[in-house]
């Protein structure tokens, strides 16, 4: 059994990963999945904390977050294909409309 | 034996989030993600959350997975990065700012290996923990999340609705 911190370096490791995809992809749905390895990152993180602290209020934490990824997800691509509909191209660069 | 099989499925996940951030396709993209998400599902089994693991499986592989394929599949002139990229110079600065994030985390986790926590109590692991957390605990939370799954089920149909008229 592997020691709770290399889960959390794995999780730190995910989470950067993560952040590089948002920055770095032009293409919103790939952003998307950038976010959602982020989350999972949180995730194995929560559960990594419970784990040590023997209780399972960090899964509980985790199921909350898997609801709110999957509401989010079903919100945003309706988005996503909503501006897709509207524009006909799909690039995270064409959308400055609302930039300060 | 417990540190190899860690090794081995961290290996596959960072692996896999390597090749949905750098692979241009967003089909390749989407199958890394479901890799990744079977990973770090594994990984919640060798914690002992087995219905994590399972509900990652059949709420993330599953339904967003099969959401994005969805999308991808309707959006398919535009899934492809193949114009050369206008802002390739402040790009390439995400790189720098990934390792710099990387680096304040790793100090974060290691500092909280350095202040070891006391040892916990033996954790009442597995399935029933969790369910008697969820439906005494946090029950509020938990029947608030039936009412924002029923938003965001009306919010992707008024979205999606094509406008008549």
């Amino acid at each position: 059994m592997a020691p709770d911190s290399w889960y959390l370096a794995l999780s730190a490791v995910l989470f950067a990963i993560g952040v590089v995809g948002v920055i770095v992809r032009r293409n919103p749905l790939v952003i998307f999945m950038s976010i959602e390895l982020m989350l999972n990152a949180a995730n194995v993180a929560f559960v990594a904390f419970g784990h040590r602290h023997g209780s399972a209020d960090g899964q509980a934490i985790v199921f909350f977050v898997m609801a709110v990824a999957a509401a989010e997800v079903a919100v945003g691509l309706a988005i996503i294909v909503a501006i897709f509909r509207l524009r006909h191209r799909l690039s995270v660069d064409d959308l400055s409309l609302m930039r300060w | 034996m417990g540190t190899v099989a860690f090794v081995l499925i961290a290996g596959i996940a960072v692996g896999s989030a390597l090749g949905l951030v750098f692979k241009r396709n967003p089909i390749h993209a989407a199958l890394f993600l479901v890799v990744n998400l079977g990973a770090v599902a594994v990984l919640y089994l060798t914690l002992g959350a087995e219905f994590l693991a399972v509900a990652q499986i059949a709420v993330y592989a599953g339904a967003i997975m099969v959401l994005f394929l969805f999308a991808i599949f309707v959006l398919i002139p535009a899934r492809e990065e193949t114009t050369p990229d206008p802002r390739r110079s402040y790009r390439i600065l995400a790189l720098p700012v990934g390792a710099a994030l990387l680096g304040v985390l790793g100090f974060v986790v290691a500092a909280s290996v350095r202040a070891q926590a006391p040892p916990a109590p033996a954790a009442p692991d597995g399935v029933e923990a969790i369910a008697r957390l969820l439906f005494t605990d946090y029950l509020f939370p938990f029947e608030v999340t039936s009412v924002l799954l029923l938003a965001a089920m009306v919010g992707a149909l008024l979205l999606s609705r094509r406008r008549e008229g």
